[in-house]
């Protein structure tokens, strides 16, 4: 018993896809005849029976019939699917699961070709099926690609897919594409005036990709005044930008209106040609050196009848100012370019505002970077008058720390989170170092300082550039600091970046802090404003300044890790910096980190503004930028926040 | 010697060994270069040595500013590079209208002054997309007007900075890092296409003196060896008088103590803006006498890095004595060339080869230290055991 019920199910397990294949490839050979003629007027009829069936198979069905990937073997109109291996002998493959049903020859059986407009019909019928798609996945999918490669035929299974859509985040999303092809295929000018009303304040890219060509123009000229109509404005070549007179005249020669302007090279070549005797046109050679007298030879020449006849500059200017140059819009209807203008309007406005927030993002991330380079400076030069010109190297070492760890270590969030602490414990024991050997004998002679720490600095460049050659060396930073804040279609601001701002915040905080509420903060100032007091009241000086000068070269470490990871570590690295980290400490005022706070963000704004004026160049912007500084200091000598008082020192 | 200068060498007689070591030097390269004597001074050292003599000269203003003035000046390079570019506008200029003279001479009708333009500007200006003269080149056919530009460009630049910057009283380290920006600044405008001077390409071919393309080079470089001589005698005699007159007196005392100068009456900043727009223009001769012989000139040589080095010769020859300064300048710039040049034999350690084009700066660096740390007087001050101070 049980093994013929078995049996049963073994049978019926068979029989059941086997029913589905039959039923599938019965229905298609019912309407074999007209998917073979493949009419455009038949078509419709024949998709509609085969979607209603809603089995995948419809979809490839219509998708092999659209790519000419349908057979028939011509005996009985058998519609198949075809594989070969060496384009004589085919398999044919059944239409619903693809299942082999027998081998023909090429000459048994024969490709169905459906025409273009056929093609397109089929294409509807699909992008119309997904878009129905009760596979919420499917819809979004096929409207992304729907998005990258529209066509005028998708418009009207969009809009029928938009009013069925339950999804609010697709249908929002949808609802735009509608409005982009409407503005873009749309025969009705209400439809396409609604769309474009639909797009103010849309940022998109793709919007003003799409809303800007409505407000191409064409130049045209013509003898008369020009009619009325889609016409954009009229052009004087004498005082226009667009239109040169030299232009406007090419334009009318084109025309046929007026006759050639002969060039200065042209009319060299001819009197070349035209020279007998060491003369041309009785002007010796020798006199052919200026404008003047060529004129005359060429004159001669066009009264002899040799040449042709030149148009004078005036003849030019007369000329081209009894024709009309105008522009025309391309698109045709007054309404839609009246919206265009009024929705670009919007949008430009809101891209505006959009892009001085960039750039005040800008500059606040370039006056973080500049102020993190110029903290540990602000240290050793602000507080204790140390002219450390290997500041730039120790932000190299830090940079090259990071590196090296992250040779070791290939987890980049682990390796940056070791690198932080490594990076500052090998500066700071350089700086001790240095601070030992070298600064601590200078302390009188600061400008003997600035040329021992060149010294080191050329030293310290070199000698890495011996160990990791001159190729920059990447620091990788993790995957989740890649990529950028994308705020709106404008605004953008990497993370690395808004990394680099806390950073510089985190920076700022723990060095006040230190600074102005710890003991090791009161007794660097202590010995900064008077050693020797300070001495007697117990401070020794000579540990406080090897750790304060520690400190900031610490920092500069660190500094390097964050630098090298939007910038490539190389041993130039810090000396791209050391003039500008100066500046920010100098400009800022020397003494207390306020000062270097406000001179960064002063550095960095006024960059990001000037070559936000001349985009091009930021070598001018760097240029005017420092112009600008060396008139600052004029008028505020002592920096922004100037030190007043005893605590000013000198 | 008749005259108050013949007094004044028996009275410095270090000016007058200078002036005779320089003739001597003079007379052995002459006597040993290809064009004039037996050849055993190859041209191209010729050439070398003639800038080294630049070097000096340029050298002996970084000493008159800062080791008499106590004005530590990170820019008299940008002088030196603008003296350069402006006689290289004008070897420029000149030689590219020789070239197009030259070749429109087979020309079937002769070019007009504007063809002739349009062909030198799109010669000169095709490699950073130009071919129209810019206003700074409004005088580069004009020689005698360049060669007074060599003086009055980097001179007005000077005084100017200077003016701004000793008015507002910017003084020590604040001063040495504003002129180290405007160093910064002029280069990095230089740098740029749109400059007028041909951005990073610079100007190139300088060492073609225009009108003497058939000259040899051994001939010219040794005119140019004379005159960097010359420039250098001159400059050391200049120097040396102003420093010994009584306007050295009132400079030395504003290095020493500027308010208490001040307090005395003086108008210290018209002293320090004299010394500094003179050094300014003695950098800027020089810079017009090396070029020539380098042969090109590009924003890369103002960069703030050559005017520290300009400091670091300063001191380890000994500032505050001329002499020393020469001789700061010679030996760094020599041994700088005779170790990068490759010349310098390798040293093996079995385990390890010490290039010294790779090693060579870390031991300059090194040097730097040491001189700054243990001998604060330079090379110069071993002489003041034979001269025991006679000089200052």
């Amino acid at each position: 018993m049980l093994r013929v019920i078995c049996a049963l199910l073994l049978a019926l397990f068979f029989i059941a896809p086997a029913y589905g294949q039959n039923a599938f490839q019965d229905l298609v050979q019912t309407h074999a005849p007209q998917i073979i003629k493949g009419s455009v007027k038949t078509a419709p009829a024949v998709i509609a029976d085969i979607q209603a069936t809603k089995s995948p198979a419809a979809t490839t069905f219509l998708q092999n019939w659209q790519s000419k990937d349908l057979w028939y073997r011509r005996a009985d109109d058998l519609i198949v699917t075809v594989t070969t291996d060496d384009n004589k002998t085919y398999t044919l493959l059944g239409l619903a699961d693809q299942s082999v049903i027998g081998t023909a020859q090429k000459s048994e059986i024969k490709q169905i070709k459906p025409n273009s407009g056929l093609r397109g019909l089929l294409g509807t019928a699909l992008v119309g099926a997904q878009l129905a798609s009760d596979d919420l996945t499917t819809r979004r999918s096929s409207l992304e690609s729907l998005a990258r490669d529209p066509a005028p035929e998708h418009l009207a299974p969009l809009r029928a897919a938009l009013n069925a859509e339950t999804d609010a985040d697709l249908r929002a999303k949808m609802l735009r594409l509608e409005r982009l092809l409407t503005l873009q295929y749309d025969t009705d000018t209400d439809e396409r005036v609604a769309a474009i009303n639909g797009f103010a304040g849309d940022l998109g890219l793709d919007v003003r990709a799409r809303l800007n060509p409505l407000l191409d123009t064409r130049l045209q000229l013509s003898q008369t005044p020009p009619a009325a109509g889609t016409f954009a404005r009229m052009i004087t070549p004498a005082n226009d930008e667009t239109l040169s007179v030299t232009d406007a005249y090419a334009m009318l020669v084109a025309k046929g209106w007026a006759s050639a302007d002969i060039s200065s090279d042209d009319k060299r070549k001819t009197l070349i040609v035209n020279i007998e005797n060491g003369t041309v046109g009785g002007v010796d050679i020798a006199d052919l050196n200026t404008d003047e007298n060529r004129d005359v030879a060429y004159a001669a020449l066009v009264d002899a009848g040799i040449a042709p006849i030149d148009v004078s500059d005036a003849d030019i200017v007369s000329a081209v100012e009894t024709a009309y140059f105008y522009d025309t819009y391309i698109e045709q209807s007054p309404a839609v370019i009246a919206a265009a203008q009024t929705a670009l309007k919007r949008i430009n406005t809101k891209v505006a505002i959009s892009q001085t927030v960039d750039l005040f993002l800008d500059g606040l991330s370039l006056a973080s970077i500049f102020f993190l380079a110029a903290i540990g400076l602000a240290i050793t030069f602000g507080v204790m008058r140390v002219i450390n010109m290997a500041h730039g190297e120790f932000i190299m070492m830090g940079a090259y720390t990071g590196f090296v760890v992250q040779q070791v270590i290939t987890n980049y969030t682990l390796s940056i989170i070791i690198a932080i602490p490594a990076a500052f414990a090998v500066t700071f024991a350089a700086g001790v170092a240095m601070e030992r050997l070298i600064i601590r004998h200078l302390y009188h002679r600061p400008l003997e300082t600035l040329l021992a720490t060149f010294g080191v600095s050329i030293a310290l460049q070199q000698l890495a550039k011996n160990i990791f050659g001159t190729q920059a060396r990447p620091l990788t930073s993790p995957d989740w600091l890649g990529g950028a804040w994308q705020i709106n279609d404008v605004i953008a601001i990497s993370w690395i970046r808004v990394a680099i701002f806390v950073l510089s915040i985190l920076f700022f905080l723990m060095l006040w802090f230190t600074l102005n509420k710890t003991r090791l903060g009161l007794e660097t100032r202590a010995v900064t404003q008077n050693p020797r007091m300070a001495a007697s009241m117990g401070i020794n000086p000579d540990k406080i300044n090897m750790l304060t000068f520690g400190l900031g070269s610490g920092i500069a470490g660190i500094a390097g890790v964050a630098i090298g990871l939007f910038a490539k570590v190389t041993s130039e690295l810090g000396s791209d910096y050391i003039v500008q980290s100066f500046m920010t400490v100098v400009v800022g005022g020397v003494g207390n980190i306020w000062g270097t706070l406000a001179g960064a963000a002063m550095i960095g704004f006024l960059q990001k503004g000037i070559e936000w004026m001349n985009p091009s160049n930021t070598l001018a912007a760097q240029t005017f930028m420092i112009i600008f500084i060396i008139i600052f200091i004029q008028f505020r000598p002592r920096g922004i926040i100037a030190l007043k008082g005893r605590a000013a020192g000198d | 010697m008749q005259g108050p200068l013949g007094k004044f060498m028996l009275k410095h007689p270090s000016t007058l060994v200078f002036l005779g070591l320089l003739s001597l030097f003079t007379i052995i390269v002459t006597i040993g270069s290809e064009a004039f004597g037996y050849g055993f001074v190859s041209t191209s050292f010729v050439k070398t040595l003639g800038k080294t003599l630049c070097f000096c000269l340029i050298a002996i203003a970084m000493d008159l500013v800062w080791g008499y003035c106590g004005i530590l000046s990170l820019g008299h390079f940008a002088f030196f590079g603008l003296g350069g570019y402006m006689i290289g506008m004008w070897l420029m200029y000149e030689r590219t209208r020789l070239i197009v003279v030259n070749a429109a001479e087979n020309a079937q009708i002769p070019m007009t002054h504007q063809e002739i333009q349009d062909a030198i500007g799109t010669q000169i200006f095709g490699v950073v997309g130009g071919s129209d003269f810019p206003l700074v080149w409004a005088f580069s056919h004009l020689f005698w007007v360049q060669l007074a530009l060599v003086v009055l460009v980097p001179g007005i630049l000077a005084l100017i900075f200077g003016w701004l910057a000793f008015r507002s009283r910017v003084t020590g380290v604040y001063l040495s890092i504003l002129t180290q920006a405007m160093t910064l600044a002029l280069a990095l405008y230089l740098f740029q296409n749109d400059s007028g001077l041909r951005g990073n390409n610079g100007l190139s071919g300088l060492q073609n003196l225009p009108g003497l393309e058939s000259t040899d080079q051994s001939l010219i470089s040794m005119w140019f060896f004379w005159a960097s001589a010359f420039a250098l005698g001159l400059g050391y005699l200049l120097v040396k008088l102003i420093v010994e007159s009584k306007l050295g007196n009132v400079v030395r005392a504003i290095r020493d103590d500027e308010a208490r100068v001040r307090f005395l009456g003086y108008n210290v900043e018209v002293y320090k803006l004299f010394i500094f727009t003179l050094t300014a223009v003695i950098a800027a001769i020089a810079g017009a006498l090396y070029y020539p012989q380098a042969g090109i000139i590009n924003p890369a040589e103002i960069a703030p890095i050559a005017s520290i080095y300009l400091a670091v010769w300063v001191a380890i020859g000994g500032r505050g004595r001329i002499y020393g300064a020469v001789i700061g300048a010679a030996v760094v710039s020599l041994l700088s060339s005779w170790f990068t040049g490759g010349q310098a034999p390798d040293i093996s350690l079995g385990f390890y080869t010490i290039k010294w084009v790779d090693w060579w700066l870390v031991l300059l660096g090194i040097s730097f230290v040491i001189v700054t740390l243990y001998v604060p007087k330079g090379i110069g001050g071993l002489f003041d055991k034979f001269t025991k101070g006679a000089e200052q």
